[in-house]
């Protein structure tokens, strides 16, 4: 019988969900890293026991861990993330130049084919990549070679690379984000990078239509449509039809497009899930009710799913990389909160039920479908 | 030998016990003490001071014989009683954040 394994990563410590695919018992493995800071934690698809974890502290640094089987045991890897050449500087808050420095990993995207192949996106914004399971980590220097590098700008979490994405049918090319510098795609594996933010409206900005500087949250993808994007933007739910070429706000009516997760559904190109959230400095969801929105058109329309997700007093934050969706004939999907819940619904959003409760801030969800 | 005592986080990284030993070729320096604990902890590189400006990592203390020597330079000798392993040198996280 099939089995999710649902990978939470939390400002205290990593934790590992199973259930059996029914999804109703569920197994809670943790602490583990018990008092670090697990920005990202995921599984490679080529070997589900390959697990990347990203844990840092502001106290130690970056550390890279590795399991290779499935969460039981890890092993320490490299933590050197050295930027190619000499780093340069991008714009501060204030709008003064700011050298480039490490701070942590956000994301670890493991390849689709080899186990020992992973992305790294970190902050200052950046993508590392490592070919021998995270012994070496080198960075992919095209990107911040990209003439825009200089004006990139810190959002309120840092200038972190959150999202990347690979497409399932195109080894070459990969998407990527960056708060607040917009979203990026290369064509040749990495080598090379063009900004893709044609159609993103930002009011925020000197000149809102501009080609850099949006502070995209997230970006989803559907593997049987990788031209096909969702991205949630600081305000605004955005999709594409032309892998990024340009763009059309969706939001539709969503009671607020500010949010940050969104994700789509396993077996249905064109249902999107988002949580909105009230607003940029309100990160809690509206009316204290916390609604996942469903779109079964790609967008525009959205119906809220609230049965068994608590409809009063409810003032957590979804983070953008904290939902995600499983495989199984009815899709699962996943999400954590800053109050330290997790929820999952086996029905594709119809139903849901926590988890645990109680855990530490959540700041990412994965989710593995185990034969 | 010179013995070293890790912050609890640093010791699950290192898999160690709280005090470890380490040994130093010539003088016994910040510097060289936390080159010989990287080598024979490879774990802890980058963990205590930055791997490319190999500073201190700002909420990373050191202390010694009752004394901070968190700023001092990192060539300088350390004391005869760390040197001689009477005296360990304390790698203290600071008490910060939430």
């Amino acid at each position: 019988m099939s089995q999710v394994r649902v990978l939470v990563g939390t400002k205290k410590g990593a934790f590992v969900l199973s259930a059996d695919g029914k999804r109703e018992k569920w197994e809670v493995s943790g602490p583990h890293f018990g008092g670090w800071e697990i920005y990202h934690m995921k599984g490679s698809p080529a070997d589900p026991n390959r697990l990347y974890a990203s844990q840092s502290s502001g106290w130690f640094g970056q550390v890279i861990q590795r399991s290779n089987d499935g969460g039981k045991t890890w092993e320490t890897m490299d933590n050197k993330f050295v930027y190619d050449g000499v780093p340069g500087t991008h714009q501060w808050y204030d709008g003064t130049a700011h050298p480039w420095e490490f701070k942590r990993v956000w994301h670890l995207e493991p390849s689709l084919t080899d186990p020992d192949t992973v992305y790294a996106g970190v902050e200052d914004a950046a993508i590392f990549r490592t070919a021998d399971g995270g012994k070496s980590w080198q960075e992919l220097p095209g990107l911040r070679a990209h003439g825009s590098g200089p004006h990139w700008q810190p959002g309120a979490g840092g200038m972190c690379l959150h999202t990347i994405i690979l497409d399932p049918g195109n080894p070459q090319r990969m998407y990527i984000a960056i708060s607040a510098a917009g979203a990026f795609r290369t064509d040749d594996g990495g080598a090379t990078w063009q900004p893709i933010n044609k159609g993103l409206v930002s009011n925020m900005m000197p000149d809102p239509k501009a080609e850099v500087g949006h502070c995209v949250h997230h970006v989803a993808m559907h593997r049987s449509r990788p031209d096909v994007l969702f991205m949630q933007k600081h305000w605004d739910v955005m999709r594409s039809d032309n892998a990024g070429d340009s763009w059309r706000e969706v939001s539709g009516n969503l009671p607020t497009d500010f949010g940050f997760a969104i994700d789509v559904h396993a077996h249905e190109p064109e249902t999107v899930f988002v949580v909105p959230i009230k607003s940029d400095s309100e990160h809690y969801p509206p009316e204290g009710k916390l609604r996942v929105f469903r779109s079964r058109t790609g967008g525009e329309e959205w119906e809220p799913l609230t049965n068994g997700l608590p409809q009063h007093d409810c003032y957590v934050n979804v983070l953008r990389d904290a939902m995600a969706v499983d495989s199984l004939d009815s899709c699962g999907v996943y999400f954590g909160t800053t109050g330290g819940q997790v929820y999952a619904s086996p029905n594709g959003g119809d139903t849901w039920a926590p988890i645990v409760r109680d855990l530490p801030s959540v700041l990412s969800v994965e989710v593995q479908t185990l034969p | 030998m010179i013995r070293v005592v890790l912050p609890a986080h640093l010791r699950a990284l290192a898999k160690s016990d709280s005090e470890v030993q380490v040994e130093v070729e010539g003088r016994a320096t910040i510097a060289s003490v936390l080159d010989a604990l990287e080598a024979k902890y490879p774990t802890l590189q980058g963990t205590i001071r930055d791997h490319v400006t190999r500073q201190r990592r700002p909420f990373v203390r050191f202390f010694a014989c009752e004394e901070d020597w968190s700023h001092e330079p990192t060539d300088k000798a350390l004391p005869e009683a760390v040197t001689n392993g009477s005296e360990p040198l304390l790698l203290v996280g600071a008490i910060a954040g939430g």
